[in-house]
């Protein structure tokens, strides 16, 4: 094969990991821009809609679409739902204090991956494609699938897009994120719009997960290389901004698949972290962020 | 001779002690804790005196294992120059990650510093043929012998341990009653009514974040020269959590703590693993539970309740 097509490839699987990381990212992002909570346990949401996609697809009979899109509404359902319960008897508690909670979202992280391991084991389990449909390419077949996965979640980053600025729930969240003390004398309940938008946060990381396990196995050490990428993506697309976060995924996604194809996926992680450092320290509010 | 002073000796001696009542595998054990507590000692001064929050400090370890272990296995270096090697690159990594990491604060730092720590991780990754990789390497036996002590025998590695971790102790116990000392707590305190005091709080949180690497690095060569294999999972974000965690539990800000805090999470997880294997669990659990309901520890809480001046 020459060069082109090998850009080709390397341009494909980098917009699947653009579009999977765009959703968890902004997951990431919205918590921090609205609870100015680091959720170091966002990664183990991940990993987690990932097994349940998994539980869901052994379960449930019948053709494999209808187990994904049942595992695509439970996933999500589930994991908001431990979120909010997280952030009800632990982030409330420590009054959201961003150094604590931290602390306090390392020690879930380990929580949540022991758990795993317990009760699903140490094992990578394939769950299967919801259809099967090849594109044959001169140069090299590739699974429909992929693109299905880049169209979905640019359809749900619309549906959060039009949640937070067309829906009246959306307008109370940047409420709470300009300023709470204000939102909370103007009636709005802050502690449910944390709770609810910690469950969002952790929903969304859920459906990237549910969406990319048939092309990459449910395993419980999953959720390590989501994390660390959406922090990437978040910090260098400017903390709490939405648009600079989609826009940076597509950025780190798109050069990972092609330094990965290339070079090595390792040098690729390398490149981005250091890259991420540099950032944080000479420009705090992110490449394409306006304010801090 | 103050009173925190005999308190630290006894300490010592307590250790030394029990090096000859409890049986022999105990003492592996003690010496690993040893280790630890060194590694956490200086983590604590970063954290609970300067209130420098740091997720990175795995780098500093594994410079130190790494800068100690690599020397060893490829041109052949003894212990005694492989160790002052790793002390060094601890040392010369935290001044490097310092330079850069301490223009932010806060958050931001806890980040900065975990990325670095990452970045490391993955380039003793990505160099496997150098670095043994994963899989990491063993340290050659011809390494493992300090001024005529075994390492690879109990005793020795346990005195090895002792005295690395009394000089560790006693020296955090001079620099906090020090002038810097009293400097360092100010920074944590009020970063802005410390720098009118005349403190230059960069160069200060400087000086600080290259003693804890110090430390670190010292701690990480010994582990690679004691127990004998270095590996790329002392570089992963475990080892940054670890002294966190040794600090919290033990108390932060408090000369003894990180000893306490490795010495009971040691033995947490030992007495744990005797019911269930999901020793991971316990540690987020004990986490969680310091956070929300102890976030002084057990020395912190030793300190408001019975002795304010225990350092």
């Amino acid at each position: 094969m020459a060069f082109g097509p090998f850009l080709l490839l390397a341009l494909i699987e980098g917009m699947v990991t653009a579009a999977v990381l765009s959703l968890a990212a902004v997951g990431l992002s919205l918590v921090f821009g609205v609870m100015r909570v680091v959720n170091v346990a966002h990664g183990e949401f991940f990993m987690l809609g990932a097994v349940i996609a998994w539980f869901v697809a052994a379960t449930v009979p019948g053709p494999a679409w209808l187990a994904f899109l049942a595992a695509l509404v439970i996933a999500p359902v589930l994991v908001g739902a431990l979120a909010a319960a997280a952030d009800a008897l632990i982030l409330k508690r420590l009054n959201y204090d961003p150094e604590a909670t931290i602390v306090a979202t390392i020690g879930l992280m380990y929580m949540i991956q022991q758990a795993a391991l317990t009760f699903y084991g140490p094992d990578a389990r394939p769950v299967p494609a919801p259809f099967e449909w090849r594109i044959q390419l001169p140069w090299f077949g590739t699974s429909g699938y992929k693109f299905f996965v880049v169209a979905a979640a640019i359809a749900v980053l619309l549906a959060v897009w039009a949640l937070m600025t067309r829906t009246k729930a959306g307008l109370i969240m940047r409420a709470t994120q300009v300023d709470r003390d204000v939102a909370r004398a103007f009636g709005i309940n802050v502690d449910r719009v944390y709770m609810g938008t910690f469950a969002l946060g952790a929903g969304l990381a859920a459906v990237a997960a549910v969406l990319v396990v048939p092309i990459q196995q449910a395993h419980y050490l999953m959720g390590h290389d989501p994390l660390l990428l959406s922090f990437i993506v978040v910090i260098i697309g400017g903390l709490g901004s939405l648009r600079g976060t989609v826009l940076a995924a597509l950025i780190i996604g798109l050069s990972d698949g092609v330094i990965s194809m290339f070079f090595s996926p390792t040098l690729a992680k390398i490149i981005a972290t250091l890259l991420v450092a540099m950032v944080l320290v000479f420009r705090p509010q992110g490449l394409f962020g306006a304010r801090a | 001779m103050s009173r925190a002073f005999t308190l630290h000796l006894a300490v010592l001696s307590g250790l030394l002690a029990a090096a000859f009542l409890v049986p022999d595998w105990q003492v592996t054990n003690l010496a690993r804790i040893l280790v630890l507590a060194t590694f956490a000692t200086g983590y604590n001064l970063a954290f609970g005196y300067t209130g420098l929050l740091s997720l990175g400090h795995a780098l500093f370890f594994a410079a130190g294992m790494y800068g100690a272990g690599l020397p060893a296995w490829h041109w052949d270096w003894p212990a005694l120059p492989a160790l002052l090697a790793g002390t060094a690159a601890g040392g010369a990594f935290a001044f490097a990650t310092g330079l850069l990491a301490l223009r932010t604060a806060g958050v931001s730092f806890m980040i900065v510093t975990l990325m670095f720590a990452q970045a490391f991780a993955l380039t003793i990754l990505y160099f496997n043929t150098w670095t043994g990789g994963d899989e990491g390497f063993v340290i050659p036996d011809a390494a493992r012998v300090l001024f005529g002590l075994d390492l690879s025998q109990d005793m020795p590695r346990f005195f090895a341990a002792l005295v690395l971790f009394a000089i560790g102790l006693l020296a955090a116990l001079a620099l906090v009653q020090s002038r810097f000392g009293r400097a360092m707590v100010a920074l944590r305190e009020n970063e802005e009514r410390a720098r009118m005091l005349g403190i230059n709080p960069y160069a200060a949180k400087l000086r600080v974040l290259v003693i804890s690497g110090l430390y670190a690095g010292a701690a990480g060569a010994a582990y690679g020269l004691f127990f004998g294999y270095a590996g790329g999972s002392f570089a992963g974000i475990q080892y940054s959590i670890l002294p966190m965690l040794y600090v919290l539990l033990g108390g932060a800000g408090t000369t003894l703590g990180g000893l306490l805090g490795a010495g009971v999470m040691f033995y947490l997880i030992d007495f744990a693993s005797d019911i269930t294997d999901a020793w991971l669990f316990l540690v987020g659990a004990v986490l969680v539970v310091l956070v929300l309901f102890a976030p002084k520890g057990i020395l912190g809480w030793v300190r408001a309740k019975w002795w304010g001046g225990l350092p």
